[in-house]
């Protein structure tokens, strides 16, 4: 593989890690948008701080990953746009209002916060529903039919399920009490959709897709694939274990985090197996659709520089905010 | 009706845009400005620095959440609705979109954390710096943003193979013919919106006699920069006016309202622009001025809109370029009126005359009237193409049904309408409530977590 060939193939790389860590990062925040109206008032507000300093940043790995799209593959950057032009305005729509409300919510009138509250539930529903729906029909490549249709449905319902485990596991790291408990109980309800989502949308894969079907179940690449499968059951029994009564309640409140991390993982990296060399599933491939190689040259180098930097000092503010979250106050 | 999907296309990333940059023209600027405040209370120890700092980092932080949420909008409707644009320009506009967000977009967003609620959790230092990284950051997003932009206005240093765009020098990209002056004069527009929005919202407070001892000090440090900067911005947007005339002529042809090539050309006050028969009805101008301002000659030779195959529709133009300039003027005039008698009355806003402080807080979104308006002339100017004389807008729009177009267009214009109606509220209420409930006093509240070391400091003494 000459450089020219390997360019597209590490921006694949570079799109595909942007987006999980979008999906890991914004699912937190998602998660814990949609368990907001199940806390009290006080626990709203602590729920809020405990995404307060990082919010924002998270939601830039979206437009980095789909930055990518745009600037490595932008001839597959339109067909994806044009494929899934509605659901993407949905989502706008609901990440809109999601960060609006975020900030309105402590500043509007007292009489209006449980509108923005409501607000801030609202657009993080819309938002991970929309986001699920355009995974599933960029699995399929936009491909049309009932099944596809049910498919793409399936993930819009697990997705939001995943990023609510996610935002459950975050405020079992982050808060303690009363919310950490019942944040334990929201995750471990959760967990059980997420399971069955996961499992049906592993099984459907292939099944709506032959290149995928193909991919998989061919001796010998099976066999070295099948630690994948195991490790996102391993993650799922340990999850179930640390959720239960009061294990992630003390020392141990780092873990559910982590283990949804390695099941976000894992369905990353089956999903990138299936998908290479697609950027668009069995019609455009990253080659076909990749800007010129001086151009990717320039990024890349651009990227070198500024992609450790981000790294180094998104880790800076995790520390300065390191521990359980408190109330937050402008300073 | 037949609904044109182009039309529908345009209005909608033009509703997308308008709605986005109210909120960047604000924050580029007053991330600057809480950096200059927190500086001042850490210099003079005064406390209405820090109440002015602990309230404008509130109105930043609201502000900038906007300017987020419609900015990443944007990005995504670069695709949904000119897919076209970026399979032809993308080895140029791709590079520089990602620099953006690469260089930009992470360091303000991530530092923004730091900045709002880091104080009592980082040193005095680091948090300065977080404050100046917020500030660089939104500097250099309008940097990126507007190199793109102004190439698309003035296209160089690119080579076409089988209709694609491939870069020859980076460098002419980055430093095409229109950009420094585009980028002076939204920087300056930037500060300039912001000074009128501090120093409306602070006279606003002393009108409502709500009032607390910021109001004074915010409002004689933005009003004071406003005077200062606006006779620059009259001086710099001439200069980008010539730079236009030179590079852009049917775009100049269409503000001045010129139809056929004249020497000894008016300056039209007011005109109706009749494109159907390609004249003005009821002009009203300034013999020669048109001429002289341009090109600096009372006889000078200005081309007319009849000369190009191609120009931009001339009313929006004609129009546009004439409320910015009338906003201008008035920001000179309030400005330089207002910085006169306060100055006299010791810059204590109260003993000032009410009329004087009423017309401050009228001015308070002035600058986004002019922005806009500008904006509306500079990018309408550059129609039919998007890429100036190389790409027509119209050849890279989507494929996108226009029912599709029209349902998300009613969508947004919905939650725009609805957010500036809640921002302008919600900075109203904000404006309205005594100061001690965001900045305690520093004997009781200020030990709390989260305020500042010096505030302690202070408290202490």
């Amino acid at each position: 593989m000459t450089w020219a060939e390997f360019l597209p193939v590490i921006f694949m790389g570079l799109m595909g890690l942007s987006m999980f860590l979008y999906v890991v990062l914004d699912g937190f925040d998602l998660g814990v948008g949609m368990l907001l109206h199940r806390a009290d008032d006080s626990q709203k507000d602590m729920m809020i701080a405990s995404i307060g300093p990082f919010w924002d940043a998270n939601e830039t790995w979206l437009v980095l990953g789909v930055g990518i799209l745009l600037i490595a593959f932008p001839k597959a950057h339109g067909v994806v746009m044009t494929a899934l032009y509605l659901p993407i305005a949905l989502m706008l729509i609901g990440l809109i209002l999601r960060g609006v409300a975020f900030d309105f919510r402590v500043k509007a009138q007292d009489t209006h916060k449980p509108l923005w509250n409501r607000g801030f539930f609202i657009g993080s529903t819309v938002t991970s529903v929309a986001q699920g729906w355009m995974l599933g029909r960029f699995i399929t490549g936009f491909a049309e039919g009932t099944a596809y249709d049910l498919f793409a449905l399936a993930i819009a319902i697990a997705l939001p399920c995943a990023y609510v485990l996610m935002g459950a596991s975050w405020l079992v790291l982050k808060t303690d009490g009363e919310l950490q408990r019942r944040a334990a109980q929201w995750g471990r309800t959760a967990l059980i959709p997420v399971i069955i989502g996961m499992g049906l949308i592993s099984l459907a894969t292939p099944w709506v897709s032959s290149t995928v079907a193909e991919r998989w179940f061919s001796l010998p690449q099976l066999i070295g694939l099948l630690p994948i499968p195991f490790a996102t059951f391993a993650c799922f029994v340990a999850l179930w274990w640390t959720l239960s009564g009061a294990r992630a309640l003390g020392t141990l409140c780092w873990l559910p985090f982590i283990l949804t991390i390695g099941v976000f993982l894992m369905g990353g990296l089956g999903l990138a197996y299936s998908l290479y060399p697609y950027v668009v599933m069995d019609r455009i491939t990253i080659w076909q659709a990749a800007s010129s190689t001086a151009a990717l040259n320039l990024i890349l180098a651009g990227c070198a520089f500024t992609v450790p930097a981000i790294l180094g000092y998104t880790l800076f503010a995790h520390r300065v905010f390191w521990g359980k979250a408190t109330e937050l106050r402008y300073g | 009706m037949d609904l044109d999907p182009v039309l529908l296309a345009r209005i909608q990333f033009a509703a997308n845009i308008t709605f986005h940059i109210l909120f960047p023209t604000i924050t580029i600027a007053l991330g600057w400005m809480l950096l200059f405040m927190r500086w001042r209370w850490l210099k003079t120890n005064q406390r209405p620095w820090l109440t002015a700092y602990r309230f404008w980092t509130k109105v930043f932080a609201l502000t900038f959440a906007l300017g987020v949420v419609s900015g990443i909008t944007m990005s995504f409707q670069f695709g949904t609705n000119w897919p076209g644009f970026m399979e032809k320009v993308g080895n140029i506009a791709g590079p520089l979109l990602g620099f953006e967000v690469l260089t930009a977009f992470f360091l303000e967003a991530t530092f923004l954390g730091v900045m709002l609620f880091g104080h009592g959790r980082v040193s005095e230092r680091i948090h300065m710096l977080a404050t100046f990284l917020v500030a660089f950051g939104t500097t250099m997003s309008a940097f990126w943003i507007l190199v793109l932009n102004s190439w698309m206005q003035t296209p160089v240093g690119y080579e076409i193979i089988d209709g694609e765009f491939h870069v020859t020098s980076w460098l002419e990209i980055i430093f095409n013919p229109s950009f420094p002056w585009r980028f002076a004069h939204m920087l300056l527009a930037s500060f300039l919106t912001m000074s009128f929005l501090v120093a409306g919202v602070s006279a606003w407070q002393v009108l409502r006699r709500k009032a607390n001892p910021s109001s004074a000090v915010a409002l004689r440090a933005a009003l004071t920069l406003a005077a200062l900067l606006i006779p620059v911005q009259i001086v710099v947007g001439d200069m980008h006016g010539l730079n236009t005339l030179q590079h852009q002529p049917q775009k100049i042809a269409a503000i001045e309202g010129v139809w056929e090539t004249e020497r000894g050309v008016p300056l039209l006050l007011f005109a109706l622009p009749n494109e159907a028969e390609r004249r003005n009805d009821l002009a009203i101008g300034i013999p020669k001025m048109a001429s002289f301002i341009l090109t600096h000659e009372w006889d000078g030779e200005l081309k007319g809109l009849n000369e190009f195959e191609n120009h931009p529709p001339v009313k929006p133009l004609f129009f546009g370029f004439r409320i910015m300039v009338a906003v201008g003027t008035l920001m000179l005039l309030v400005s330089w009126v207002g910085c006169w008698i306060l100055r006299r009355h010791g810059w204590q806003p109260e003993r000032a005359p009410r009329w004087l402080i009423a017309s401050i807080a009228g001015m308070t979104f002035s600058g986004w009237v002019a922005t806009v308006a500008g904006w509306y002339v500079t990018e309408i100017g550059r129609q039919p193409w998007i890429v100036q004389g190389l790409i027509k807008t119209a050849d890279v729009a989507s494929s996108t049904p226009a029912p599709y177009i029209a349902l998300t267009l009613a969508g947004y214009l919905i939650t725009y309408a609805a957010l500036i109606v809640c921002y302008i509220g919600v900075l109203r209420y904000m404006a309205e409530k005594p100061s001690d409930t965001y900045d305690p006093a520093p004997s009781g509240g200020a030990n709390v977590l989260g305020s500042t070391q010096l505030a302690r400091k202070a408290g202490e003494a």
